[in-house]
C-alpha cells in the first residue's frame, strides 16, 4: 500500500480530539444502562497530525477536476467554483436545523424558492420539489408519481419502456418502483426507433423514459412525435435531465412535452462530484403531475415562504428531511452567479468543445455514428482493438499522462464505446493536449503496443486484481 | 463569461477545425417547436462580490443556531464539528473527484471507503458495510426491501416508536414492491414484545427497531432480539444512531441481520437537512452481500503485487445489472463519508466514547432538573439515552413558541408527529448555563 | 477454443452429458472465455423443475452477468455445490469440474433438437 491505513498510526492512548470537561454530576450509566452498555470498541487512537498527515497523503492519491480534464461522458465534469463553496460554508445559512420553525428560515427558503422557479424556467416545467437526493433518487421519484397517478385514475398500467442506450439508473428505477421494463433498440442513426417504439406501446404503457440528446450525443429529432405516440396510448414521457448541458437557452423539456423530469445539480450545474456523492436530483412536473410530488412542497403565500404538507395524493416521502440542501445552496449559487445569458452560453460553449474534439478525434478513431451531436459523443476503439488494444487500454494508458479517461463501455450500443463529454469550463489548451494525447496513445497501439497494452504504468497502483477483489471479498480491515 | 476560458479567436479556431460558420450552427437539427424562443427569464449573472452580498442578505434573513440555544434531535443531531474534518475535504482532489471507477487514480477517496466501511463493521459489529446510502431514512427504506428479497416475504413490522419520517420514507419505498406494512401501536414510548409477538408469523420479512428510538428510550432488545430469532424467516433491522454506539452495545450483539442509520451526525454538521449520511451494514453472508445495495469497496494486489482498493461485486449495481440491480443507487454520499471516517479517526475510541457519556449525563442532569418542575413530567425517566419526551400542562406549541423569544429552541413539538409534548435532545455541545437557563424559563411559563 | 466430442449442445452454449439415468449440463468452454473470469455463480435448488429454454442460474464475471439457459425440460436432482467457493473450476474445467446441474430429464427425445459437437463447433466458428 502507498499509504497505510489510519488505524496503523493508532498507538494506545494517543488523543486527537479535544472535550471540555463535564460540567454536571453523573447520572448512574452502569446502573440505567446495564446489559447495554459497549465492552469494546475498536477505532483508531491517533493525534490530530496523524489524522492530518494521513488525509493528506490519501488526496495526493486521488485526481479532481482541479487536477485536470475529466472528458466523461453522461457525467458533465465541470469546474467546481470556489465561491460555491464559501455561500454554502456561511454560518447563517448552514447552521440550521431541519425542524427549526420555517419564521427562522426565510432566507434560507427564499433561495430554494428562488432555485425552483430558475429550474422551472430552465425546463419549462411547473411544479419543482428539491426533495430527491441524487439523479437515480429523482428518476425513482418520478417512477412512482407515474404510479401513483395511474393508480388514481384506475389504470393498471405495468410498462415502462427504455431505450438500449439508456443509463443503467433508468431500468434499475423503473424495476425499484415496481414496474416491468421494456427495453427498445436504436436505429441505424442512434435515435429511438419509431417503429420499436409502436410496437410495444399499447394501454399497458405507463411511461417511456428518454434523455434528449440521447447518450451518444444526438439529438431526438423526432421529439414531438415520440412523446405523442406515447401519449396517444395515454403514456407518460419522462425526460432524464443528465444532458442539459447540451440545451439550456435551446430547448427545453416541458416544451418537448415530457410530462416530468430530473436535474442533476451535480452535473449541468457544477456542484461537486465529491467522490460518489453528495449529488441532487430535483424532479420537475407538470401541473397536471403536482399533487403527486412527495411531500412537503415548497410555496409562497404572500411574501412568506412555508413547506406545503397538506397533500393528500402524494407519493410520500424519499428523503427524511428536504434533500440535500447543502448542494442546493451551491447550485443557486452558480445559477445567480451564471444568469440567464451565462447559462445559453454555459450550453454553447459544451457543445463547441465537444464538437472541436470530435472533429479532431474522428480521423483516428471510429465514429460509429455520423449524426450532429451534441455536448458529449461516442468514438468506438474498434480499429484500435484490431490492432491489439482494447478501449479499456486506452483509458489505462490515458491515466499515465495525468488525465481522466472518458466513459468506456456505454452507451451498450457501441462496442469498445469511448463516450466523450469535455463541458464548456475546459479551453483550447486543455482539449489540444487531450487530443494530441489520444493521438500519441493511438500511435503508441502501432508501435509498442505492450505500453498501451500493460497501462498504467505511472498511477499510483497499476492494473488492480478484480477478479479477486470479487471472488475473495476483503471489505474491512 | 467566469467559468468560459475560450477567446473569440480561439472560438474561431474551432469553429473553422470542425467547418462551420457559428457557434448557432451547432444547433440546427433543434425542432424549432421545442425551442426556447426568448432569453432564459433568469436574471444576469453576478460578479462574486455580488454574489456574497446576496448571499450574506439571504442568511441575515436566518436565524441560525449561531443566535439561540437548541434542544432539537429528532433525527439531526447538534454535536461539535472539529474544524480538521473541514479542512480536510475541502483539498479538492477529494471534493472534486468523480465516482473512483478508474481505481488507478482514485486510491485516495477507495482506500478512504474501505477505512469508513470498516469503522461502521466496527461500530455496528456487523460483518460488511457498504459505501454509503444517501440518508438515515432511505437506507432503512432499502434495507426492508432487501429483507423482502431475501426472505421471499412482504409483511412488514413497522413500530411507532421508530422515526416518522422514516417510516413514511419506508412505506413510499414500500409502494414499488407492493409491501403489507404491519404498524405496531406503543404505549410508554417503548414497543411491547407480547405485542409484537402477536403480530410475527411466517410472511413476515422483517421487524424494525430504532436504537434509541425515535423517543430516546431503549427498546427491550434482548427480549425482541430472542422472538425474532425464533421465527425462522424474519429478519432483524435495525436503525442506530452511530455516535451513541460509542458507549452502546453493537446491534451485532442483539443479532440484527442488518443495520442502518443516519450518520449526519458523525461529523456533517446539520445543514437543514442535507446532504446527510446514511450508512448500512450486513451479516458476513453470501446471500446478504449479494442483495445488499451501494457500492462496495474491497482491497486486492495489482500486477506488481502491491496493495490497492477497488470498488467490487458491482455486479449487484445498476451499471451492470440495469433493471435486476439490488437498487438504483449511483451517486451516494461519499465526500460525507469521508467527514464521517475522519471525525472517527480524530475522535478515536475514547472521544466517541466521551461525547456519549457526555450527552448522557448532561440529558438526565436537564431531565432531572425538568422532571423536578412543576407543571412538566419526563415520561420516559427510566429509560433514555439523550432524547427524552417532557410532558407539559401547558400546551406544547405555545410553550416552544414563547421561548424562541429568549433564544432558546425548547425541542421537537411532538404534535406534529401525532402524539404529546416536546421530545428534548442533550448533546455535549449543550452547557450547564444553557440547561439551567431552559430550567428557569421553563419555570416560569 | 475446445468443443468436446460426445456431448450435446445448445445455441445458449450449454453441454449436455448423458449418464445412465440422468443428464450432466454446464456451459462450454466458448461460453467461459466470453464471461471472462467467473466470480460467483447462482444455482437452483434441488428438486426446481425447469422448462426447455428456462433460464435456471446466473454467472457472474466481474463486468457482467450471464443467465444460462437450460437446454432441456427437467427437474434438478443435484447442483455443483463446489462452485459456490471455487467458481474459477468453470473457467479452469468447463467440461469436467465446472459442471452446473445433475437433471432428470422430462422429455428424451429433446436431445435430439440439441447440436451435435460438429454442429456445435460450426455454430461457434459463425459467431
Amino acid at each position: 500500500m502507498e499509504e497505510k491505513l489510519i488505524k496503523d498510526y493508532s498507538s494506545p492512548g494517543r488523543r486527537g480530539y479535544s472535550l471540555p470537561p463535564l460540567e454536571v454530576g453523573k447520572s448512574d450509566i452502569n446502573e440505567n444502562l446495564a446489559g447495554y452498555l459497549r465492552e469494546e470498541l475498536e477505532l483508531p487512537e491517533v493525534s490530530e497530525v496523524d489524522v492530518v498527515r494521513h488525509y493528506t497523503a490519501l488526496s495526493e492519491m486521488n485526481y479532481g477536476v482541479d487536477s485536470g480534464i475529466y472528458p466523461l461522458g453522461s457525467c458533465t465534469m465541470k469546474y467546481n467554483p470556489k465561491r460555491n463553496e464559501r455561500v454554502a460554508r456561511i454560518s447563517g445559512l448552514s447552521n440550521i436545523h431541519p425542524y427549526q420553525p420555517i419564521e427562522q428560515l426565510q432566507g434560507s427558503l427564499e433561495i430554494l424558492y428562488q432555485l425552483k422557479l430558475d429550474l422551472a424556467e430552465i425546463s419549462a416545467m411547473d411544479e419543482i420539489t428539491l426533495q430527491p437526493a441524487s439523479g437515480a433518487h429523482g428518476e425513482f421519484t418520478s417512477l412512482l408519481i407515474v404510479k401513483k397517478y395511474f393508480e388514481d385514475r384506475e389504470e393498471n398500467r405495468t410498462k415502462v419502456i427504455v431505450p438500449d442506450s439508456a443509463h443503467g439508473t433508468n431500468p434499475a428505477s423503473a424495476a425499484m418502483a415496481g414496474f416491468d421494463v421494456v427495453e427498445i433498440a436504436s436505429n441505424e442513426r442512434g435515435m429511438v426507433d419509431l417503429d420499436a417504439l409502436a410496437e410495444v406501446l399499447d394501454e399497458n404503457t405507463a411511461a417511456l423514459m428518454l434523455t434528449n440528446p440521447n447518450t451518444l450525443g444526438i439529438f431526438e429529432e423526432d421529439i414531438l412525435k415520440i412523446t405523442e405516440m406515447v401519449h396517444e396510448v395515454g403514456g407518460l414521457v419522462y425526460y432524464d435531465g443528465a444532458n442539459m448541458n447540451a440545451i439550456m437557452g435551446y430547448a427545453k423539456p416541458g416544451l418537448m412535452d415530457f410530462d416530468l423530469m430530473h436535474f442533476n445539480l451535480h452535473k449541468t450545474f457544477s456542484t461537486p462530484h465529491g467522490g460518489g456523492g453528495p449529488g441532487s436530483g430535483p424532479v420537475g412536473v407538470k401541473d397536471f403531475l403536482a399533487p403527486y410530488l412527495p411531500k412537503p412542497v415548497l410555496k409562497k403565500d404572500q411574501e412568506k415562504y412555508f413547506w406545503d404538507y397538506q397533500r393528500p395524493k402524494s407519493i410520500g416521502k424519499v428523503h427524511s428531511f428536504y434533500g440535500n440542501y447543502g448542494v442546493m445552496l451551491r447550485a443557486w449559487a452558480y445559477i445567480k452567479t451564471v444568469g440567464g445569458k451565462g447559462l445559453k452560453e454555459t450550453t454553447e460553449n459544451a457543445v463547441l468543445n465537444a464538437n472541436y474534439l470530435k472533429a479532431r478525434l474522428k480521423k483516428d478513431f471510429e465514429l460509429p455514428y455520423a449524426e450532429e451531436s451534441l455536448h458529449e459523443f461516442v468514438l468506438s476503439g474498434s480499429r484500435q482493438k484490431e490492432e491489439g488494444a482494447s478501449t479499456l487500454n486506452i483509458a489505462k494508458r490515458l491515466l499515465d499522462y495525468d488525465q481522466y479517461a472518458p466513459t468506456i463501455y456505454f452507451p451498450l450500443v457501441v462496442k469498445e464505446a469511448m463516450m466523450i463529454e469535455p463541458t464548456e469550463t475546459e479551453n483550447i489548451g486543455t482539449l489540444d493536449h487531450f487530443v494530441e494525447t489520444m493521438l500519441t496513445i493511438s500511435r503508441e497501439i502501432k508501435e509498442d503496443p505492450e505500453l498501451v497494452i500493460n497501462a498504467p504504468h505511472t498511477t499510483t497502483v497499476r492494473k488492480l486484481d478484480e477478479t479477486a477483489a470479487a471472488r475473495n471479498p476483503d471489505l474491512h480491515w | 463569461m467566469d467559468y468560459i476560458s475560450n477567446t473569440a479567436a480561439e472560438k474561431d479556431k474551432m469553429l473553422k477545425e470542425i467547418g462551420i460558420k457559428e457557434v448557432k450552427d451547432l444547433f440546427q437539427m433543434i425542432p424549432e417547436a421545442v425551442s426556447a424562443d426568448d432569453e432564459l427569464n433568469i436574471e444576469s449573472g453576478t460578479s462574486e462580490m455580488e454574489l456574497m452580498r446576496k448571499a450574506h442578505a439571504q442568511a441575515a434573513k436566518n436565524k441560525s443556531l449561531d443566535q439561540q440555544i437548541s434542544f432539537l434531535g429528532a433525527g439531526a443531531y447538534d454535536h461539535y464539528v472539529p474544524g480538521i474534518i473541514d479542512a480536510l475535504i475541502s483539498r479538492s482532489e477529494f471534493y472534486t473527484a468523480y465516482t473512483p471507477y478508474q481505481a488507478e487514480l482514485s486510491q485516495g477517496t477507495l482506500e478512504a471507503i474501505y477505512e469508513y466501511q470498516s469503522m461502521i463493521c466496527d461500530l455496528t459489529g456487523m460483518g460488511i458495510a457498504n459505501a454509503s446510502m444517501l440518508d438515515g431514512g432511505s437506507a432503512a427504506a432499502e434495507a426492508v426491501t432487501m429483507a423482502a428479497r431475501i426472505t421471499r416475504n412482504s409483511r412488514v413490522i413497522l413500530p411507532d416508536t421508530i422515526n416518522p419520517a422514516y417510516r413514511e420514507v419506508i412505506k413510499t419505498y414500500g409502494t414499488g414492491v407492493d409491501l403489507d406494512f404491519v404498524d405496531l401501536e406503543t404505549e410508554d414510548q417503548l414497543i411491547d414484545p407480547t405485542q409484537l409477538k402477536e403480530n410475527l408469523d411466517d410472511q413476515t420479512a422483517v421487524v424494525v427497531l430504532q436504537y434509541p428510538n425515535f423517543y430516546g428510550s431503549i427498546e427491550k432488545m434482548e427480549e425482541i432480539s430472542k422472538m425474532v430469532k425464533n421465527n425462522k424467516k424474519t429478519l432483524l433491522l435495525v436503525i442506530a444512531n452511530p455516535v451513541l454506539l460509542g458507549v452502546l452495545k453493537a446491534p451485532a450483539d442483539f443479532g440484527a441481520d442488518i443495520v442502518v442509520g443516519e450518520a449526519q451526525n458523525l461529523g456533517s454538521g446539520l445543514n437543514y437537512g442535507g446532504p446527510y449520511l446514511g450508512f448500512m451494514a450486513c451479516k458476513d453472508d453470501r446471500k446478504m452481500l449479494r442483495q445488499l445495495p451501494g457500492r462496495i469497496v474491497g482491497k486486492t494486489t495489482d500486477v506488481d503485487g502491491k496493495e490497492g482498493f477497488v470498488l467490487t461485486l458491482q455486479t449487484r449495481e445498476q451499471h451492470i445489472r440495469r433493471e435486476k440491480a439490488t437498487s438504483n443507487i449511483c451517486t451516494n454520499e461519499a465526500l460525507n463519508a469521508l467527514m464521517a471516517t475522519i471525525y472517527l479517526s480524530t475522535m478515536g475510541k475514547e472521544g466517541l466514547k466521551e461525547v456519549g457519556e457526555q450527552s448522557y449525563h448532561k440529558a438526565h442532569y436537564l431531565a432531572d432538573r425538568l422532571d423536578q418542575l412543576a407543571g412538566y413530567q419526563v415520561l420516559n425517566k427510566e429509560n433514555f439515552f439523550n432524547e427524552f419526551v417532557l410532558k407539559t400542562e401547558k400546551d406544547s406549541t405555545e410553550l416552544i413558541k414563547e421561548l424562541l423569544a429568549d433564544d432558546i429552541i425548547a425541542g421537537y413539538d411532538l404534535k406534529v408527529a401525532g402524539s404529546e409534548g416536546i421530545l428534548v435532545c442533550v448533546t455535549e455541545k449543550r452547557s450547564k448555563e444553557e440547561m439551567d437557563k431552559l430550567v428557569e424559563k421553563l419555570e416560569v411559563l | 477454443m475446445s468443443v468436446k466430442e460426445d456431448l450435446y449442445y445448445s445455441e445458449d452454449h450449454e453441454w449436455v452429458r448423458e449418464e445412465e439415468d440422468y443428464l450432466v449440463i454446464g456451459v462450454t468452454d466458448f461460453a467461459q472465455e466470453e464471461l471472462g473470469d467467473i466470480v460467483f455463480v447462482e444455482l437452483p435448488e434441488v428438486d426446481e423443475e425447469f422448462d426447455k429454454d428456462d433460464s435456471f442460474g446466473v454467472l457472474e464475471s466481474v463486468k457482467a452477468v450471464s443467465d444460462t439457459f437450460i437446454p432441456v425440460s427437467g427437474r434438478v436432482i443435484e447442483v455443483n455445490e463446489d462452485l459456490l467457493d471455487n467458481p474459477e473450476l468453470i473457467n479452469d474445467d468447463p467440461y469436467g469440474e465446472g459442471w452446473l446441474i445433475k437433471v432428470d430429464p422430462a422429455d428424451d427425445s429433446e436431445l435430439d433438437e440439441l447440436l451435435s459437437a460438429e454442429e456445435y463447433a460450426e455454430f461457434i466458428e459463425e459467431e
